[in-house]
């Protein structure tokens, strides 16, 4: 049920809010360059730490996620307790209507129809 | 202060001035907060494994920092003064990096090396104002790292070298903000 409602409420997200929020991610990740974390074009689908050349800590090598929206919901909510060992734990997002808008951005702008990773 | 203010300051002694009267440059103090700290290098464990991997998070987007700066300076698109500030604050995100790897090492880490190679968008970079939209935009995201990391660093010293760090990266953005023309202080907090 939890997990459904993750789902509902990211489908729910204001994506254009979400852009602005994702601006706090781009010290790290753009959508179409592997930076100091990885690219996020073509996110939704991917299994983690799966991006090629990419240097993932080994929490996320082994992690066995697949990149969904209740996926991303739990991990930007508390990533040390998903992923432990993450890089990411510097970028938890506590409030569950802004983990909606990231992840409604993401699954337009990371969209590899309409991204292209580099 | 604009940088119609800046660029009325010819004399680089006058400039040098003028940056340390804004708060640009970075006193030694917050290297001294990091890398004087021998007592960092007691510390072992989980706990300071976690900081390092928090530092070399930092320490990858400081190195990248002064590559993206490094190609805006070359881009031939940056007018003085706004070259100089530029070098400027690539000089900081130098001592970031360098006190964030010294940090690193304290703590029994390894260091991450910058790149050979970084892939920014330059195709995208055609006038002085995409290459200061391209640095605020960095800057805001590092802001933003720092913020985070802020809390959960176990070592509340390295707390607070961080929040150090932040304040100087928000002092770029806001800068870069005004050159755009853009508010140079969007809000009353920063997230």
């Amino acid at each position: 049920v939890i997990a459904a409602l993750a789902v509902a409420l990211a489908l729910a997200g204001d994506a254009a809010a979400g852009a602005a929020l994702y601006e706090r991610c781009a010290a790290c990740h753009s959508l179409e360059q592997d930076r100091a974390g990885p690219r996020h074009c073509g996110l939704f689908g991917r299994r983690a730490g799966s991006v090629p050349g990419f240097d993932y800590s080994d929490g996320m090598k082994r992690s066995r996620l697949v990149w969904s929206a209740e996926s991303l919901d739990r991990f930007l909510a508390n990533p040390d307790a998903v992923v432990p060992g993450t890089p990411m734990s510097i970028a938890r997002v506590p409030s569950a209507a802004e983990r909606a808008d990231l992840i409604a951005y993401l699954r337009q702008a990371a969209d590899p129809r309409r991204c292209r990773a580099r | 202060m604009s940088f119609i203010a800046l660029g009325n300051v010819p004399d680089p002694v006058a400039r040098r001035r003028f940056l340390r009267a804004s708060g640009l440059l970075l006193s030694g103090s917050a290297v001294a907060l990091m890398a004087g700290r021998d007592a960092l290098a007691a510390r072992a464990g989980g706990a300071a494994a976690s900081d390092v991997r928090i530092l070399n998070t930092a320490l990858a987007a400081e190195l990248e920092a002064v590559a993206a700066y490094q190609v805006g300076a070359e881009s031939g698109l940056l007018q003085k003064p706004v070259l100089d500030l530029a070098v400027t604050f690539q000089g900081h995100h130098k001592e970031h990096a360098d006190v964030l790897a010294k940090t690193i090492h304290k703590l029994g880490g390894k260091p991450v090396a910058a790149r050979a190679k970084y892939a920014f968008p330059t195709d995208q970079l055609k006038s002085q104002s995409d290459v200061l939209r391209f640095a605020a935009g960095l800057e805001k995201g590092a802001v933003s790292a720092y913020l985070g990391a802020v809390p959960v660093f176990d070592d509340r010293d390295l707390s607070k070298a961080a929040a150090s760090i932040l304040g100087d990266e928000a002092m770029h953005w806001a800068v870069l903000r005004q050159a755009l023309g853009e508010a140079p202080v969007p809000g009353a907090f920063v997230s």
